[in-house]
């Protein structure tokens, strides 16, 4: 079967269950909340740090400011759980029934994981840029306030780096699925993982700040790509022309998990054992 | 060529085995052990375009299994098994799209969706032509009479419609082979008449190949007329109906209440199955007319059941005649 013709069915399936995600309001809100009140709380830890800094920091306070509140305002993008109908299906062993589908399994299942991180991400995203962008300067703290990226160029790189972070939260998400065919529960999986792509993704501290010698491997590790590529590309801290490489690399990353995560389907499919009947 | 053929189909599967206890437990964490369960040792049989074949056999006995390599969801340890032409596990994307699967137990449809939607899915998900998708849609929901909760949400639907609905789900892109894992399990008896009542006009008329799973007796007899039997992975039987019935299904169960406890006399002893206070299950061989008409002589009888044994019964009696015979 052409990729052409089968593309509309994956199409459906994402849009199925981007619509259906959209229903989770209230979610949402209690997201938005949080995230507000965390990107809150890391500046003022960060605005204290950078008051008191001996020697100058690798990042400006304004470039951290970008960093954060973008991390906040994306943070369903990042992949740190999994569509809780995975669960149940290999739970319940209703996953049999996607395997009676004419479909390839990989990309049936990653049309519903891109849903699965887009859908909530649009949701949350509005009201956090907003609170960043446009009601902070009222509050008085236009230090805190998210500016738009400084030139065209540079707002169009970010605007490339993200879709590679998509791909890059998708392709681990899926991954961390693959891992049900063999562990059934996905929440040991899930805490190991969120715990590293907490960290080496730069959600936690923005890792330009971390110390020297440990650069070289931040800079190589694929979660790099899921905040610090591309909000350094927004806050100019990547400038343009270098831009080109650091998205390069993002892309790497995303082939070289693909082809993992689609060979593990493929190992997963000779071992698979349908639970309860 | 047969239409399905297996042959020599063997799957086993790795089980873990926990210790017991605290000390168990944390040995576990360190060494596990596992166990091979052979779920099917050498099964074959073939199947002919357009049969109606019943599979049946008790709890564990490798039904499902043998349906879910048919079905191309499993991959089997080793043998061979052809549909139509197709490797099932092989060719799995191009083989599904002329399958149709239901299990009782779980269901195909979009949980949140009204049963229409998941239906609209489906078209999509197995490009069905919006004609033939029509067609089917509308003969299958007046065949069984789904227009009344079309546009109701799945998760709000009885057992019974939403057994119906899957039936449907499974035939709406026109199948050519049906596998039905065990359709009528939990339905009541208006349901489950409706459903026999569909599987039989689709065989009919259709032409579909039917393999369906069961643990009841009355949808063999209903509905199939060839049975393959199987216990412990193997095939036991494969034969007519007829054949089945003769050798082994003469016997019946006479459940007798009586009004007041009474002894049983001791030429009935020998017949009886059980004896709970008023209730008396004797196991009669042959000539149950007239085994009845002594019992409501010498009885003071309040109510008198017939029933053909459990097929689990039928099965054990079966399994160990052939474990003599070998």
């Amino acid at each position: 079967m052409a990729v052409s013709q089968t593309l509309p069915i994956y199409w459906v399936v994402f849009a199925t269950r981007f619509k259906t995600l959209l229903q989770y309001r209230a979610a949402a809100v209690a997201g938005v909340t949080t995230q507000i009140f965390w990107g809150s709380v890391k500046l003022m830890i960060f605005g204290a740090f950078y008051a008191n800094a001996v020697t100058a920091p690798p990042m400006s306070f304004q470039e951290v400011v970008v960093y954060v509140w973008l991390g906040q305002v994306l943070l369903a993008l990042l992949p740190w759980n999994i569509d809780g109908d995975f669960n149940e299906m290999f739970r319940s062993g209703s996953v049999a029934y996607e395997l009676l589908r004419p479909l390839d399994l990989y990309v049936f299942w990653y049309a519903r994981i891109l849903a699965f991180r887009t859908a909530p991400t649009l949701l949350r995203m509005v009201p956090g840029l907003i609170f960043a962008m446009l009601i902070l300067p009222l509050l008085g703290l236009e230090e805190w306030q998210l500016h738009p990226p400084e030139t065209f160029i540079a707002g169009f790189l970010f605007f490339c780096s993200m879709l590679v972070t998509l791909l890059l939260s998708c392709t681990l998400t899926i991954f961390i699925t693959g891992i049900m065919f063999w562990t059934i529960e996905s929440r040991g999986a899930l805490s190991l993982t969120t715990g590293f792509v907490a960290i080496l993704s730069g959600m936690v501290i923005p890792l330009p700040l971390f110390p020297e010698w440990l650069q070289p491997f931040l800079n190589w590790q694929p979660f790099r790509g899921l905040c610090d590529v591309p909000y350094r590309i927004y806050s100019g801290n990547i400038p343009p022309d270098m831009a080109i490489a650091e998205i390069g690399l993002q892309i790497g990353w995303v082939l070289m998990l693909l082809v993992l995560s689609y060979t593990m389907f493929r190992i997963a499919r000779t071992k698979l054992v349908v639970q309860g009947g | 060529m047969a239409f399905i053929s297996v042959e020599g189909l063997c799957k086993d599967f790795r089980v873990a085995q926990r210790r017991e206890g605290l000390r168990g437990a944390f040995t576990n964490l360190v060494h596990r052990r596992h166990q091979v369960v052979s779920a099917l040792k050498e099964v074959s049989f073939e199947i002919q375009n357009g049969e109606l074949v019943g599979y049946i056999g008790p709890n564990g006995a490798g039904k499902s299994t043998t349906i879910k390599i048919l079905a191309g969801i499993l991959v089997p340890s080793s043998g061979t098994c052809t549909v139509g032409n197709l490797v099932p596990w092989k060719s799995r994307v191009q083989h599904v799209a002329r399958i149709g699967v239901v299990f009782g137990q779980r269901t195909q449809l979009w949980w949140d969706l009204p049963v229409i939607e998941s239906f609209e899915l489906l078209k999509s998900i197995y490009r069905i032509e919006a004609k033939q998708f029509k067609r089917n849609v509308e003969m299958y929901t007046e065949l069984l009479d789904l227009s009344s909760f079309i546009n109701t949400p799945v998760r709000q639907l009885s057992l019974g419609q939403r057994m119906r609905c899957d039936f449907v789900a499974a035939l709406l892109h026109s199948p050519e082979i049906l596998f039905l894992d065990e359709p009528t399990i939990g339905l009541d008896a208006v349901s489950k008449l409706s459903i026999r009542e569909f599987i039989k006009t689709l065989n009919d008329q259709q032409r579909v190949t039917v393999l369906l799973t069961t643990h009841d007796l009355d949808d063999i007899e209903a509905l199939c007329n060839r049975v393959i039997v199987i216990n412990h992975g193997r095939v036991l039987l494969d034969s007519s109906l007829q054949e089945l019935r003769r050798s082994y299904g003469n016997q019946r169960h006479v459940i007798v209440d009586l009004h007041a406890k009474a002894s049983i006399l001791p030429e009935h002893q020998a017949h009886v199955v059980s004896d709970e206070s008023t209730r008396i299950t004797f196991e009669v061989h042959e000539d149950v007319p007239n085994f009845i008409s002594e019992i409501t002589r010498n009885y003071d009888v309040h109510d008198l059941l017939v029933t053909p044994p459990p097929i689990e019964e039928v099965i054990a009696s079966l399994y160990e005649s052939l474990e003599d015979g070998s």
